[in-house]
């Protein structure tokens, strides 16, 4: 069937919590009531990437872009662009200069500096369908691999393109085939690590729900180097989109043959499940997954044994994260020279990082190793709203750490962000400004990975609650300089004993913040005072008295009755009574109130 | 999946139907869909170049629409693009016409010059 004209709509997680799905039904109603509904095709697709504007709609052939749809916008897009041709202008998405022109998404300055290897299909292809993922060379790589090379092979492309372990810590992701591949064993497994945990990261998510075939193909190539016929995805139960998404992939490759008995009319078979994680952080911990895959409790253990030696069930075991697996069909199908012609000298390709906290376009974006964060937040991202100054950039989640404003032209990679005291990590970018406190930052991943520590292990599950103890008495102005150095002691033991990545990385917000902001420390110490006005036992707010006008606005808005005075004369705060919700700041027209 | 001649037919049969979310370097049929054009049967014109375009297995043209030209009393209007920026623009269309634009224009590379503009005017 050919329809005159495709109407993509992003049916991620983000773009479905604002209602995609409510302007799919409305569109397909009104479709159906101006007898178009034959000539207009409906294409639920992944994630766009540009979730700050969502729900996103993209109207083929014209490649007219519109962002921020609601239900009630739906009629005048059927009645203006469906029906008569004419584009809905005041919806297209891009800077509004360029409005008059039907822009494709490459054009708008969130894409222009963005390369899309991993999320090639996110948007564009529809994931409930394999044939569409067959269109943009899907299963190519795997045809070409069963039908014409030799494991062996296989695994040295793979080493040649540089390709380093996309879940955090970097490592080669072609030595870590190798010793899968050479470890002896009668059953070898392929496992997927999409157990996505960091606090504000989607990007496993959005390459599962927007192109769950490209991991089930990786993972098939990645069983025939390695010699294992079966392979699991852990995944959480908390992405339910993703897991039904990868559930119908499964089938419909399963349907075509691409999973199961003698792929492509070979020897070769393989088959993959799902495993549902009930959402714990540490079992995105190798040998937890692990662990959890087999029925237990989620729980790491002590390595070596590593698991490319003794893995899932005891066996050979290869694991690899959602977003390692997406580039591998296109490094087989374009060749490694072509993947190494991207990035820099120790890090190849592109990475894919989730963009959020004080920044305009909050989303996805994937970008060539060596972009600066610079071009992140400004070019890519928009930069930060309300004019304020950026003060810096955390990475890696609670495990990583965070680049000062000062760092801002550093090119990002691997080796560079590790120098920095920061991580690569899954890929969380969390963008700060002037109002944010550092301690309060670091306290809140501590307090992440205290809720989130497993327990088994005591430098991790004393250690880290010591450690957030202390940064609580800091915010509150009750620490004193000596608890900065028992943090740095702490820090130091819990990193040295801890028995997995977990702990290992825990201090790390505390370390990277204490490194670029110690004075921000020492003010809550010594002056016990929170620049940033956050931590609410160190500000006092208080009204200026040559600012206030006496519009009463802010003592009717208080929620205590703690501001009095008469109409026309300057008002005060009653400091005793005061919460500190900062309602009387919002609503002064004056800028009044101020923190101290 | 036997082989790979299978995984190609497949991939052949899903790139025609997802051609027309490909816009570039491709030839477009842009049809006048105001209220004017609607009127005087630009739907049908617009079907026929897409059915005629598919039966024969074109899938380098693009068609859409647009609004009012400006001249209405020659609609249904059609201007046919090509990637050189060449515009050649045909006038009071039917799906016949539509059918034979496609024949001769788009397949042949002759424009229909009795459809055009420059002969309705004398």
């Amino acid at each position: 069937m050919i329809y005159r004209s495709h109407v993509l709509i992003c049916a991620g997680t983000g773009c479905t919590a604002s209602k995609s799905a409510d302007i799919e039904e409305a569109l397909h109603k009104l479709l159906v009531e101006h007898g178009i509904d034959k000539e207009v095709k409906i294409v639920k697709t992944g994630c766009f990437g540009l979730c700050e504007k969502g729900p996103i709609m993209v109207i083929y052939p014209e490649g007219a872009t519109y962002s921020k749809v609601t239900v009630k916008d739906v009629p005048e897009i059927v009645e203006e662009h469906l029906v008569k041709g004419r584009i809905v202008k005041r919806m297209l998405l891009g800077d509004k200069e360029a409005r008059d022109v039907a822009k494709s998404l490459e054009n708008v300055g969130f894409f222009s500096k963005q390369k899309r290897i991993a999320l090639r299909n996110c948007g564009v292809i529809n994931p409930e369908n394999i044939d569409e993922y067959i269109a943009y060379d899907g299963y190519r790589a795997l045809a070409k691999v069963l039908t014409g090379m030799k494991p062996q092979e296989v695994i040295d492309l793979i080493k040649k393109s540089g390709l380093r372990g996309r879940g955090g810590a970097g490592f080669p992701t072609g030595l870590k085939w190798q010793f899968a591949a050479d470890a002896e064993g009668d059953q070898k497994y392929v496992c997927c690590n999409a157990d996505e945990g960091d606090p504000g990261a989607f990007m496993d998510r959005s390459v599962l729900e927007g192109d769950p075939h490209t991991v089930l193909e990786a993972m098939t190539i990645a069983g025939y180097a390695i010699g294992a016929n079966q392979g699991y995805i852990y995944v959480r139960a908390e992405y339910p989109i993703a897991v039904k998404r990868l559930n119908i992939a499964i089938e419909q490759a399963r349907e075509y043959g691409l999973l199961g008995e003698n792929i492509f009319g070979t020897a070769f078979s393989f088959d993959i499940d799902l495993r549902l994680g009930a959402g714990a952080f540490v079992c995105g911990e190798e040998t937890a997954l692990m662990t959890s895959i087999e029925g237990h409790r989620g729980e790491p253990r002590t390595r070596p044994p590593f698991p490319a030696v003794k893995g899932l069930f005891g066996k050979p075991t290869l694991l690899n994260n959602v977003e390692t697996y997406a580039n591998i069909p296109v490094i087989i199908n374009k060749g490694p020279e072509w993947f190494t012609s991207i990035g820099t000298e120790k890090s190849k390709g592109t990475k894919v990082f989730a963009v959020g906290g004080k920044i305009n376009n909050t989303g996805l974006v994937e970008i060539p190793m060596g972009t600066t964060l610079r071009e992140v937040i400004y070019d890519i991202g928009g930069g930060i709203p309300n004019g304020k100054k950026f003060k810096a950039a955390q990475t890696g989640g609670p495990s990583g750490g965070c680049i000062p404003a000062s760092h801002i032209d550093t090119p990002i990679d691997y080796d560079t962000l590790t120098a920095l005291g920061s991580m690569m990590g899954s890929g969380g970018l969390i963008v700060m400004d002037e109002d944010n406190c550092m301690v309060d930052i670091a306290k809140f991943f501590l307090e992440f990975t205290v809720d989130e520590s497993c327990g088994k292990c005591p430098p991790c599950r004393i250690g880290t609650k010591r450690m957030y103890e202390i940064l609580e008495k800091i915010t509150q102005g009750k620490g004193d300089e000596s608890d900065i150095e028992k943090l740095e002691i702490l820090a130091d033991n819990i990193k040295k004993s801890a028995l997995c990545g977990l702990g290992q990385t825990a201090p790390n917000p505390v370390l990277s913040t204490l490194q670029y902001f110690r004075d921000e420390y020492l003010a809550h110490v010594r002056e016990k005072k929170c620049p940033a006005g956050v931590c609410k036992a160190l500000v006092q707010y208080v009204i200026i008295e040559d600012k206030c006008k006496g519009c009463t606005l802010c003592a009717k808005k208080c929620p205590v009755g703690a501001i009095s005075g008469e109409l026309k004369k300057p008002h005060t705060i009653d400091i005793s009574k005061c919460i500190k919700c900062g309602v009387c700041m919002e609503s002064c027209k004056f800028k009044a109130i101020i923190t101290q | 999946m036997k082989s790979i001649k299978e995984l190609e037919a497949i991939r052949e049969k899903a790139l025609k139907e997802i051609a027309v979310r490909d816009n570039e370097n491709k030839t477009r049929i842009v049809v006048g869909m105001a209220t004017c054009g609607i009127a005087a049967g630009a739907r049908q014109v617009m079907n026929a170049f897409v059915e005629e375009l598919n039966k024969r297995n074109i899938h380098s043209v693009n068609v859409t629409m647009t609004g009012c030209v400006g001249v209405c009393r020659f609609e249904p209007i059609a201007e046919v693009i090509e990637t050189n920026g060449e515009k050649t623009t045909y006038v009071k269309l039917d799906a016949e016409k539509a059918r034979r634009i496609v024949a001769e224009h788009i397949v042949n590379g002759r424009p229909v010059f009795e459809f055009t503009i420059g002969a309705a005017e004398k």
